[in-house]
């Protein structure tokens, strides 16, 4: 007790050097890349390579397919996640260690995988492309499964947590308040996790923006259609490394400003 | 107040919970009758809220109220909590953070299809009804304990229930404000005109809002009867603890309390006006003969009742005041008390407590 | 592999011990290399026991970016001149590079050639899924001067960052077909099919090797590379469909 009352009283000094420096060289650790990167620039060319039609393609596909991986993963992401909050199922543990695979393997051993199953001679894609002439790789379609299934357990991981954490006497009180199960979730529970839920979004875009291994094993690699702007770094790196810098400049400054501006709003729970 | 179809509960509640757990309680409120249900944490009253409310089955029994079945495991009638039509006041209250107030309390007409803009102005005039109009565009967190109070009330009134069911109404308020906000809630609760039922552990609440208090203690009903029943004739060790404390009201003044003419002294001389005064029968203390010293709460009087309950007598007197003592057997047997006996009787100032009524 | 094995089995420190005694030599080999180069590696260090042969495979650009990096890099064998240029002009050749093997490309098709390619001009056919390896990396280079030498403009569903993804896609039936080399289709003839790219339009791949200087084994990586273009080495390249040097 008397331990308590003492650090209160004594919380405005100055914290732990040690703390301090850990945590500079932190900082640092994050920093001294991007400063890396940022010593590549030929800034006074900047403009040209930005507008160039390479970094113009890659730039709108990667936003239009981590924006569909985002919404994909919402769509089913958040389903299994009640479903692995709410419902005590058989195997459920099972279904959470399954959730975080995809954070675990190897990217390119995802994408490897999406290729076996999804590709046009694959266990569900050879079906699919039999009775409806759909190829998933080699289109946008792969280059946004390949992004969802990477990116989907950080939505999965936040809501389950945020829907385990949720106090259940909201939701019968709603339901006491004539509310259906469907119109309890969407106006008591999802509101109440709403801060969870969008940071979870957010992490989820991020990692669909950065995806590289899985995208370029699954959906390949074709400026216009399946080239992301990871990809689009990756192959320039081999070819004209003042196209790879701008590409990666600028892929900093979209996920910069992303999380800067919605971090205030969502990402408080974190 | 709006018209609306007035029905009573009949409940017999079964539910197995774990191992070592089994609610059986029976349970008849008629319209217009509060019946608290009294016990202590753990003897099952959240169980016997959540199968009234429909949160959860029941294992056995029946839950009826008026013409509607709501639960039955022999026929296999289960009727979801949103379909029951209970009007619920949770402990804690638990408005709905992300909405406002007005929001919150036309929450229930709005899920049973009613339009916005409609929902609001029906929830308007119940909140005007509770005296909490102004209050519209707050969030909850910006509400006192007593505000949401009465934003739950109006919340669960608005959807006009078939029953009220109050779960531990007062608990998450400061004790300051629980005495004004009882009257304020046995006002609101007479409005109602459904059968309503109290859960509570406080022998207070119960005493002073309901017409009936069944008591339940490790999912069994040890008790029912009406307040003065419960707290002149408890049966168990528990309500005899709990609920057996001597409940007077009056007016306190420097420490002078008038309880209707009979004058007690309390050590408490702060507390002014109109006051509860809680006297515990085990800190009266019995005599054959005029007790010596100084003790300014000293009366003489007649036997009027005794009774004998294993392991303590309890004995009500002639004063004009209702006052129950509780002795030992063997003090009993000592001062051979017999029913018309002459006694006295004594009480310490300390052992009179005075709360704000 | 072996070493992996043994420190899981708690003997690391015995393991480290011996083969503290050898020296080790970093060869930075082209991916399309790995086969035989394996195979040299086994042949070299059982005629050296006293070397350890430290074998990192990659696209030949991306080797490039490692060696300019400051890898410690003894050897570079590389699937292309002018990526070697590229490391002799940043001055880190211990003496110039030698072209040491050859190599052709071939059309790879899955199993059963199932959509009937049969050369080079069905590479503008849109219904077709066609795969080459992305410009500046060797193979997608001279893919591109085959197809401009047969005057097919390609119209490709993807740039693989590498041969082997590529030929990956191709095995899985993925592709219909994808250009690689003749040395990849021999070794997974198993499981791929090829289609001969006529003589007049194939390009010639030459694959250089060099000692880098900063590696501070050049003694040791003059010896492997000697060994590379003597009789032995050369013939296990042969075996695998590599032209070797005159």
């Amino acid at each position: 007790m008397s331990d308590g009352t003492a650090s209160r009283r004594r919380g405005t000094r100055r914290p732990p050097i040690l703390l301090v420096m850990l945590g500079g060289f932190g900082l640092l650790f994050l920093l001294i890349p991007l400063m890396g990167l940022l010593g590549e620039v030929a800034w006074s060319d900047l403009p040209e390579l930005l507008g160039r039609p390479v970094v113009v393609d890659a730039m709108r596909l990667s936003l239009l397919s981590s924006v569909a991986a985002t919404l994909l993963a919402a769509v089913i992401g958040v389903p299994l996640a009640w479903l692995l909050a709410k419902v005590d199922f058989p195997g459920r543990s099972l279904v959470r260690g399954l959730v975080l695979l995809p954070l675990v393997l190897p990217p390119v051993v995802g994408g490897a995988a999406l290729l076996f199953a999804l590709g046009r001679r694959g266990v569900v894609g050879g079906p699919l492309h039999d009775l409806t002439g759909l190829v998933l790789p080699f289109s946008i379609w792969g280059v946004v499964i390949a992004a969802t299934f990477v990116s989907m357990p950080f939505l999965v991981i936040t809501v389950e947590g945020a829907l385990t954490a949720l106090d259940d006497r909201y939701e019968w009180a709603g339901a006491t308040l004539g509310a259906g199960r469907w119109t309890v979730l969407r106006r008591v529970t999802l509101p109440l996790i709403a801060p969870s839920l969008g940071a979870g979004l957010i992490l989820t875009w991020a990692r669909a923006l950065g995806e590289f291994g899985a995208t370029i094993t699954f959906a390949g690699n074709l400026q216009g259609r399946t080239q992301t702007l990871p990809l689009a770094v990756f192959v320039a790196l081999e070819s004209d490394r003042a196209i790879a810098v701008a590409l990666s400049l600028l892929m900093v400054l979209v996920a910069l400003a992303v999380l800067i501006l919605l971090r205030n709003r969502w990402l408080r729970s974190l | 107040m709006v018209e609306i179809t007035v029905t009573g509960l009949d409940a017999k509640i079964v539910v197995g919970r774990g191992e070592d757990f089994r609610l059986d309680m029976e349970l008849r409120i008629p319209p217009g009758r509060t019946v608290a249900l009294l016990g202590p944490n753990g003897a099952g009253k959240t169980t016997a809220v959540m199968a009234i409310a429909g949160v959860i089955p029941i294992d056995g029994g029946h839950i009826r109220l008026g013409d509607h079945l709501l639960d039955d495991p022999r026929s296999e009638v289960l009727v979801p909590p949103e379909r029951r039509n209970i009007g619920v006041v949770f402990q804690d209250y638990l408005l709905f953070p992300h909405l406002s107030v007005v929001d919150n309390v036309a929450f229930g007409l709005r899920s049973t299809g009613t339009g916005k803009s409609e929902a609001r102005r029906a929830a308007r005039l119940w909140m005007d009804h509770l005296e909490i109009g102004e209050l519209a565009a707050a969030r909850p967190a910006d509400l006192s304990g007593g505000e949401a109070q009465r934003a739950a009330i109006a919340r669960a009134l608005v959807t006009e229930p078939r029953l009220l069911l109050l779960d531990e109404p007062l608990a998450a308020l400061d004790v300051t404000i629980r005495a004004h906000l009882r009257r304020l809630l046995a006002d609101h609760l007479d409005g109602f005109l459904g059968p309503r039922l109290l859960i509570t552990h406080e022998p207070t609440e119960a005493f002073l809002l309901a017409d009936e208090i069944h008591v339940l203690e490790d999912g069994r009903i040890t008790q029912i009867g009406t307040p003065d029943d419960i707290r002149l004739r408890p049966r168990t060790r528990y309500i005899a603890d709990l609920a057996g404390a001597n409940l007077l009201t009056g007016w306190a003044s420097g420490g002078t309390v008038v309880v209707s003419d009979f004058e007690l002294h309390a050590a408490d001389t702060q507390t002014e006006g109109p006051v509860l005064v809680t006297i515990h029968p085990r800190a009266i203390s019995v005599h054959r003969r005029q007790p010596e010293g100084s003790a300014r709460n000293t009366w003489p009087t007649t036997i009027k009742r005794l009774e004998h309950y294993g392991d303590r007598v309890r004995l009500q007197t002639d004063l004009p005041i209702p006052l129950t003592a509780e002795i030992t057997p063997g003090a009993a047997r000592e001062l051979s008390l017999e029913q018309g006996g002459e006694i006295w009787l004594s009480m310490k100032a300390t052992e009179i407590s005075l709360g704000a009524a | 592999m072996k070493r992996g094995v043994l420190s899981v089995l708690g003997i690391a420190m015995l393991v480290s011990c011996s083969s503290g005694e050898r020296t080790e030599l970093l060869v930075s080999a082209a991916a399309s290399l790995a086969d035989g180069f394996i195979a040299i590696e086994a042949a070299y260090e059982e005629s050296h026991p006293e070397v350890d042969v430290v074998l990192n495979f990659g696209g030949s650009s991306a080797l490039r970016e490692q060696i300019l990096a400051g890898a410690p890099t003894g050897v570079f064998a590389s699937a292309n001149e002018t990526i070697m240029n590229d490391v002799a002009a940043a001055g880190l050749l211990h003496e110039p590079s030698q072209v040491f093997a050859t190599n052709r490309l071939a059309i790879a098709v899955p199993e059963g050639n199932p959509a009937g390619v049969a050369g080079l001009e069905d590479f503008d056919r849109p219904e077709l899924l066609l795969g080459l390896c992305a410009r500046g990396v060797p193979c997608g280079d001279f893919a591109r001067t085959a197809l401009q030498r047969a005057g097919v403009t390609p119209v490709v569903d993807t740039d693989e960052p590498n041969v082997r993804a590529l030929l990956t896609k191709v095995e899985l039936g993925d592709l219909d077909a994808g250009i690689v080399y003749v040395t990849d289709v021999i070794a997974r003839s198993s499981v791929v099919d090829s289609v001969v790219i006529p003589d007049e339009f194939n390009p010639t791949a030459r694959y250089p090797i060099a000692v880098i200087a900063r590696s501070g084994a050049q003694d040791t990586a003059t010896k492997f590379v000697s060994f590379v273009l003597g009789a032995e080495g050369q013939a296990v390249l042969a075996d695998r469909g590599f032209g070797v040097h005159e």
